[in-house]
């Protein structure tokens, strides 16, 4: 299977650039159709349970290399193949626009296949070495992907950005198992577990931490964060689903891979992450609602979900740490579950978010509305992914929501006085999560497709092809199965949940806790359905011989409403920025109408990232001031270059005599 | 069943106590009780005006928002009798249940592209996810008090006993009344009766539906006080066995319609800018309220 697997990769990646353009797409896309359906074999093994395992020699640099294949690469597999392959078909699709840059495709088409096999090996791959090998592959691959419109300034701005901050992210990767090969004289994953076992305390924790923020950079956790919502908006879009459907996942995944490998004091790295997803699902959200970029906007979205996971593996943490197995199952069957979801509705989306700005040309929300009647389905798809993405039923984003809460609640019951304190910040944390997601959505929802357009376009502006649409109604029917048959999707999670509470207990709990509440909910969410049919079943007989009338919308009296007279997205948001002023950034410019034969005024205003200002921008600019007063050494004549030259060589030499003699000086002085 | 049936004929009277308080506190004779329902049925025989700029998300949402309504009512149990759904958890469903119909109200109001109906629904979906906490940190001391996490089971093991408990069961109906007026859009928060779009919450998002399905969004708010009502009735009668408790459930809905017909007869709207300092502050009541658990558990160390 796995020479099949890399023979298929190298093949296709030698000859894209030797075929003619219209069979670049095709070719990628087969190649990752063939090997999901390889991988997804195994996986789907792994997920009843037979896990696969093979040891490959290596070299002497990395040692074996061990692949493992358990439920939880399984479980990772499975979603990485679903949104490749939707998200491929519709790239192949949204890339049309794009044949007359042959050169172009041909790279970003490897890029795309090398994303893909760099995440399906990252998910087997046991050892440290190799592992971060596939991490590079994979960050580089990312950034070739992202800035395909490399023409665009802000576009390569935005690939720098997420490559910087993705090798500050191998930095402590490495840091992490160059720690671990010293101790234990090894890159596998295994060797590492069984030195952990024997190892408590402070040094499994700080191991942990170590690979926590390595992981969390890639996830995008507060405050780790500030490369999304750049490399996002610029990347096409569906490099953007795939990015924020399962690129961030793989951090996820490492936190958890770590979380089985180390086994650090749960208990404590339970509270950390509990309060650091708690603060990325907010500040997440609470960023994501100012936006006016669309997928700036579903940018911050994703570090919101992310914190929701991160709750989900926070509390299975906590679980395992204090002992309460249905605490841990429910944790970490919720982050696993939302894992899934958020891959959903996200690249559901961002494939949305593509198809607006294919039939605009634009992707900011106060030049758009009123696209409801232009792209009907793809406001349908977008409707859909958004109340799911809410966490509202009758969709998926409820159900993992609900195992969250069913998971706190339980916890509530056998709390002391810290651990309520955790609680009730979490709760409060989720329920403001929800709100403000929905706060968020109906913004996005209503400005974008609504009303009437605020803006003509030149060209004209209509739905996209029905082929790129399939894929996105593939993503629905999983949204809307989960959302309706949630008991089937959560058996599929019982061996995943049980690798990690690593107790097979976890069966029992979900056939008693978890899977009747669940049947109930199905039944709940059909009933909805019925309700909603019948009731309007009745209103279409009962006004069928009503006279219906079609007038302008109500203006209190105005008859000559304009499209400008709508309500925007600033104003919707307007009574929350106020009310949430001291955490939220803005830089505003404006000119007010003065006198009596005013000017023209003008009123912009841009949202910034409070966090991005402090932690980034601000330390950058004090070390360039700091290193603009060495500038003088530059002044770019030979002779002085030359003379450094010397120095250093002078000093590199000197520096271990002086150091010596010194060293010779203090014996000296001791013997006094 | 029970309380199904029992919220419903409780929401046929509410507003219409509510509506003859006010007009007996402002000195008038007011209208039959029944008259929001005379309303009701005769905006059912009505034909409707669209507003041209309106998609089918208009179309739908009244009346997925009055079934958001209807199937919040499953969930309520009335006493020892569970209600028509009930599952562990099952408020976490209600009040998303809940929140999805509000989601359609809003995207609704949206699509008018009216700026009065985008004032209201921008006010709407803020006060809302503000009153949502308070909600959501009383259940949570619930669960704490009875060890229990769904409706039924949570109200049938609330023993009213000490002092503290009787305290506690005040405060949650405090809570429970001001989150019954923040989503129905009442007084202290929002004037039903104002007669300026810019002020309006609620009425400004339904300024242009018409007919049949104004008479869905209005019923589905009488259901909504009735519902509350309810939650309240159901903190008080836990054991009470049924010849009793149904008349115990008509008096304390006839009470609460009363209490709000006085707070809004005797108290003025908050300025809007004050609204969210006021519906936050609600979340700290309930976390007294859950502070008060602790105490009567003694898990205060």
């Amino acid at each position: 299977m796995i020479p099949a697997f890399l023979a298929i990769c190298f093949f296709v990646i030698l000859t894209i650039p030797f075929v003619g353009v219209k069979y670049k797409g095709i070719l990628v896309y087969l190649a990752i159709v063939v090997n999901a359906g390889l991988t997804g074999y195994l996986a789907i093994q792994a997920l009843t349970g037979l896990p696969f395992e093979t040891i490959f020699p290596g070299s002497t640099v990395t040692g074996a290399i061990a692949l493992r294949l358990d439920a939880l690469s399984a479980w990772f597999i499975l979603i990485i193949n679903f949104i490749f392959i939707t998200g491929g078909f519709y790239g192949f699709f949204y890339m049309k626009a794009y044949q007359n840059q042959s050169k172009n495709l041909s790279l970003h088409g490897i890029a795309f296949l090398l994303l893909y096999s760099a995440l399906i090996s990252l998910t087997v791959i046991q050892n440290g070495m190799v592992f971060l090998i596939a991490w590079e592959i994979m960050a580089l691959s990312a950034f070739v992907g992202v800035i395909f419109e490399h023409e665009k300034m802000a576009t390569v701005k935005a690939g720098f950005n997420y490559l910087i901050q993705s090798h500050v992210s191998i930095l402590f990767l490495m840091l992490g198992f160059m720690w671990a090969a010293y101790k234990t004289g090894s890159y596998d994953f295994q060797v590492l577990s069984n030195y952990t076992t024997g190892e408590k305390g402070a040094a499994t924790v700080i191991l942990f931490t170590t690979f926590f923020v390595g992981f969390a950079f890639k996830a995008g956790f507060v405050p780790f964060h500030t490369w999304l919502p750049y490399a996002h908006p610029a990347a096409p879009a569906h490099i953007s689903g795939i990015m924020s459907g399962v690129m961030i996942k793989i951090g996820i995944f490492g936190i958890l891979r770590m979380m089985l490998v180390i086994k650090p004091d749960f208990a404590i790295i339970g509270y950390i992450i509990l309060v650091v997803s708690v603060i990325s699902g907010l500040y997440g959200v609470m960023l994501a609602i100012v936006q006016h970029n669309l997928k700036r906007l579903l940018a911050y979205h994703s570090i919101e979900n992310i914190g929701i996971i991160g709750m989900g593996i926070g509390l299975g943490s906590i679980g395992l740490g204090t002992g309460n197995l249905v605490l841990a199952t429910l944790g970490f069957a919720a982050a696993l579950l939302h894992v899934w979801n958020h891959a959903l509705f996200k690249s559901l989306l961002f494939f949305t978010a593509g198809n607006v700005y294919q039939a605009t040309h634009t992707l900011n929300i106060e030049q758009l509305g009123g696209l409801i009647k232009k792209m009907p389905q793809t406001a349908f798809l977008f409707l859909i992914a958004a109340i799911a993405i809410s966490g509202l039923p009758p969709f998926n984003g409820f159900i993992s929501e609900f195992i969250l809460y069913s998971g706190l609640y339980h916890w509530l019951l056998d709390a002391r006085l810290l651990s309520l304190v955790a609680i009730v910040f979490a709760i409060l944390g989720l329920v403001m999560i929800g709100g403000l997601a929905m706060l968020c959505f109906t913004k996005a929802f209503g400005v974008v497709f609504l009303g009437n357009a605020r803006q003509a376009f030149k060209h004209e502006v209509h739905e996209v092809s029905f082929q790129q649409l399939i894929p996105l109604y593939l993503i629905v029917f999983f949204i809307v199965a989960i959302g309706f048959f949630p008991g089937f999707f959560l058996k599929l999670l019982i061996e995943p949940v049980s690798l990690l509470a690593g107790n097979s207990g976890v069966a029992g709990i979900f056939e008693i806790n978890t899977m009747q509440t669940m049947q109930q909910i199905s039944w709940a969410a059909w009933g909805f359905i019925v309700l909603i049919s019948v009731i309007f079943i009745v209103r279409k007989l009962v006004s069928r011989k009503r006279t219906i009338a079609v007038e302008p919308t109500w203006g209190c009296g105005y008859v000559k409403p304009t499209a400008n007279m709508q309500y925007t997205a600033s104003s919707f948001i307007r009574s929350y920025t106020k009310l949430f002023k001291p955490l939220l950034l803005s830089y505003k410019k404006e000119k007010n109408i003065q006198g009596i034969f005013p000017a023209d005024g003008f009123f912009e205003s841009h949202p910034y990232d409070k966090l991005e200002k402090w932690l980034i921008d601000t330390p950058i600019m004090e070390f360039k001031s700091f290193m603009s007063r060495f500038i003088f050494l530059q002044n770019g004549r030979l002779q002085f270059y030359i003379l450094y030259g010397i120095i250093f060589i002078i000093s590199i030499i000197s520096i271990p005599i002086v150091y010596d003699m010194f060293i010779h000086l203090i014996g000296y002085f001791k013997q006094l | 069943m029970l309380s199904f049936i029992l919220i419903l004929i409780a929401g046929a009277f509410f507003t219409g106590i509510i509506i003859r308080t006010k007009s007996i506190a402002s000195g008038r004779k007011g209208p039959g009780i029944l008259q929001p329902i005379n309303d009701v049925v005769r905006l059912f025989k009505k034909g409707a005006v669209y507003s041209r700029t309106t998609s089918f998300i208009f179309q739908m949402a009244p009346t997925i928002y009055f079934s958001s309504v209807v199937m919040a009512m499953m969930l309520i149990p009335f006493g020892q009798s569970k209600g028509l759904i009930s599952f562990n958890g099952d408020f976490v469903f209600f009040a998303y249940v809940l929140a999805l119909g509000k989601f359609f109200s809003i995207i609704s109001a949206m699509d008018t592209g009216s700026s009065f109906e985008g004032m209201g629904a921008s006010r709407e979906s803020l006060y809302s996810l503000l009153a949502e906490p308070a909600f959501f940190i009383l259940m949570g001391s619930f669960a704490l008090l009875t060890g229990y996490t769904s409706f039924q089971e949570m109200f049938a093991a609330l023993h009213l006993g000490s002092y503290i408990s009787y305290a506690i069961a005040i405060l949650a109906t405090f809570v429970l009344v001001m989150i019954a007026m923040i989503e129905n859009s009442r007084m202290p928060i929002d004037d039903p009766k104002t007669h300026l779009e810019l002020t309006m919450i609620h009425e400004v998002m339904i300024l242009d539906n018409s007919g049949f399905d104004l008479g869905l969004i209005l019923s589905a708010g009488y259901l909504k006080f009735a519902l509350y009502g309810a939650i309240i009735v159901n903190l008080f009668i836990g054991m009470v066995p049924y010849p009793y408790a149904i008349p115990l459930f008509f008096i304390i809905q006839f009470l609460l319609a009363i209490i709000i017909g006085l707070i809004e007869s005797f108290i003025a709207r908050f300025r809007m800018s004050h609204n969210p300092q006021f519906i936050f502050a609600l979340t700290s009541v309930s976390l007294l309220i859950f502070f008060g658990v602790l105490l009567v558990l003694g898990k205060f160390i």
